[in-house]
């Protein structure tokens, strides 16, 4: 197993707060890693680090070996690892292919300038990225709704949108926020299988913070456990699903006194 | 990746055919001279609303354009009375001074959003016009008159343009200039919004974080398209000294800034061609209200609120209905 990406002793300090106390795990090439917690764990917090959202207080994180954390989103970006948000941020007044079209902006060869002028270059690049975005779409199962504006999407079809516009940017590495929030047993099982088919198919690396469980163990080859901003677990999801610390952290632990 | 529809075409030719042809025509078969003097200023303040739209295309209410239009005028009328420079070079220069301006002032400022954003562009006409006050070159409240005219432009021998001083119209040859100067910055403000910078300004518009995910540099976007915004402004302001032969302190106030912003509302914000509608409307609006006297500022303001409560898309919404042409 070779480490993609590196947490090394990250921690995030907003004031007294200690959103992340010293995480430090690696995720492999093409391995599905879920982080999760209860809510307040420092999931999210975490995640901004690694796509550099925000910057740590102290602790590194290393992209192959180079150091993304403390930089700008764009840069990470430009590096191969890209976020998805959740479903509200989208470009509203964009269509889905639009949106996929203008995700692959960092495949461009031609320059701005190119672009302004009309140039050869510039216009085998509009070519290029709108071949790309339907057979990505495709892919992706969405091409009846490609000309759809995406204001006007159910739930479900913006996280996919999501993450079609993440896979638009041709990442080696897909941090996925909460996949599968608010989605029911089907949607949820149809995300999975989506999920999934990005690493095989396509051979990215992904990374999610998730709630849903039964989810989450599913997908993940591995399981990071946060709880109050430690990590208190790590492992296949047999091994998280007995692990003591995560059953207490989740059900709470036997109060002595009480005898509960 | 030119395609223009019939409709289109046939728009642009017309809209050339009425600025050019139509309206010398009509100046002189009615002899209404100052007409050109009007619609002269409107091309110029079209000018820099252009600017104010592009930077609403990323997002950001900028009431700030009067300062770069009093820059912009100020650097032409430095560069040709103290300098002795050709007017027409010190056009380029005043707007790429009003960009570098821009630049320096839009590194801190432009990572604010919103109202704060327009508040300190709001407060930055009112800087610069103290400025002008306050600066030995600009010579204080006096200002800077006497501006010469337009000289005449030959390559190679070939005479370009004439010297203005010595034509008998030079009211229509301003005139001229200021309308091929502001359809050139339409069609290269047309040509940014429909390239991928333009699309970057959409998505930035739409969601700022969102596009930094997919490795947009935003804050690099955001400064060029300030420095655009302003090279319009510095590039209207620059002609707006000279064919008023002066600059002063309070050639551009803040009420000019917010009129820009009015502009581009009042046109249409979805629109590139908005802000030139806007300016027109707005101009002749506030003139033809004249009659009414101590009314007019009354009359001007309550058909200003109704038109952007009724009409939030702007007037070219009414002709191409939702979400229509660009």
């Amino acid at each position: 197993m070779t480490a993609l990406i590196q947490v090394k002793d990250v921690t995030k300090k907003y004031g007294g707060l200690i959103a992340n106390n010293a995480i430090s795990f690696d995720v492999a090439e093409n391995e599905i890693l879920s982080v999760i917690g209860p809510n307040g764990a420092g999931k999210s917090t975490l995640f901004k680090m690694i796509a550099s959202f925000t910057p740590t207080t102290s602790g590194e994180v290393t992209y192959q070996g180079e150091r993304i954390s403390n930089l700008k989103p764009h840069i990470v970006a430009r590096k191969g690892v890209v976020r998805t948000f959740q479903e509200t941020t989208i470009f509203k007044s964009m269509t889905v292919r639009e949106s996929v079209v203008v995700a692959q902006h960092l495949r461009a060869k031609a320059s701005l300038a190119g672009y302004f002028w009309g140039s050869k270059t510039a216009k085998d690049d509009v070519t290029a990225f709108e071949k790309y975005a339907d057979e990505l779409l495709d892919f992706l199962g969405m091409s009846e709704i490609s000309n759809e504006q995406a204001s006007n999407l159910p739930q479900g079809s913006l996280r996919a949108l999501g993450i079609a516009i993440g896979l638009a940017t041709d990442p080696k590495v897909l941090l996925l926020d909460e996949p599968f929030a608010g989605m029911n047993h089907d949607e949820t099982m149809n995300m999975v299988n989506l999920v999934r088919s990005v690493r095989d198919e396509r051979g990215v690396t992904v990374m999610l913070v998730e709630h849903d469980m039964p989810a989450v163990m599913n997908i993940s080859d591995r399981i990071v456990v946060l709880n109050f901003g430690e990590k208190i677990a790590e492992g296949t999801p047999s091994e998280i699903q007995n692990n003591e610390k995560v059953i207490e952290a989740y059900l709470g632990s036997v109060d002595d006194e009480i005898g509960m | 990746m030119l395609n223009f529809s019939k409709t289109q075409i046939f728009g642009v030719a017309a809209f050339l055919a009425v600025v050019f042809v139509g309206v010398p025509l009509f100046i002189a078969a009615t002899g209404r001279s100052d007409f050109y003097f009007t619609l002269t200023s409107v091309a110029l303040l079209a000018i820099a609303s252009a600017g104010v739209w592009l930077t609403f295309y990323i997002g950001r209410i900028n009431i700030g354009q009067g300062a770069f239009a009093l820059v912009g005028a100020y650097v032409s009328a430095i560069l040709v009375v103290k300098a002795g420079w050709s007017f027409w070079i010190s056009l380029p220069a005043a707007g790429l001074f009003a960009a570098l301006i821009a630049v320096l002032i839009g590194l801190p400022i432009l990572r604010l959003r919103g109202v704060y954003f327009a508040m300190i562009t709001l407060v930055l006409t009112q800087v610069a016009t103290l400025t002008a006050l306050a600066l030995p070159i600009t010579n204080g409240a006096k200002g800077i008159t006497n501006i010469p005219l337009p000289g005449a432009i030959s390559i190679f021998g070939i005479p370009l343009v004439p010297d203005f001083s010595t034509l008998e119209n030079s009211r229509m040859a301003f005139y001229f200039t200021a309308t091929i100067l502001m359809v050139i910055t339409y069609a290269a403000l047309y040509r940014l919004v429909n390239s991928r910078l333009g699309h970057l300004c959409r998505s930035m518009q739409q969601n700022e974080e969102l596009a930094s995910s997919i490795g947009v540099n935003i804050t690099y976007i955001r400064i060029l398209i300030f420095a655009i915004s302003s090279f319009f402004g510095g590039l209207g302001g620059a002609m707006f000294g000279s064919i008023s032969q002066s600059v002063y302190p309070a050639t551009f106030v803040v009420k000019d800034s917010v009129d820009f912003m009015l502009n581009c509302f009042l046109g249409g914000l979805g629109y590139v061609f908005g802000p030139m509608l806007g300016t027109l409307v707005l101009y002749f609006g506030w003139d033809l209200l004249f009659e009414f006297g101590k009314y007019q500022m009354l009359i001007y303001a309550t058909l200003l609120i109704l038109i952007i409560r009724f009409l939030p898309n702007g007037l070219l919404s009414v002709r191409f209905g939702k979400g229509g042409g660009k």
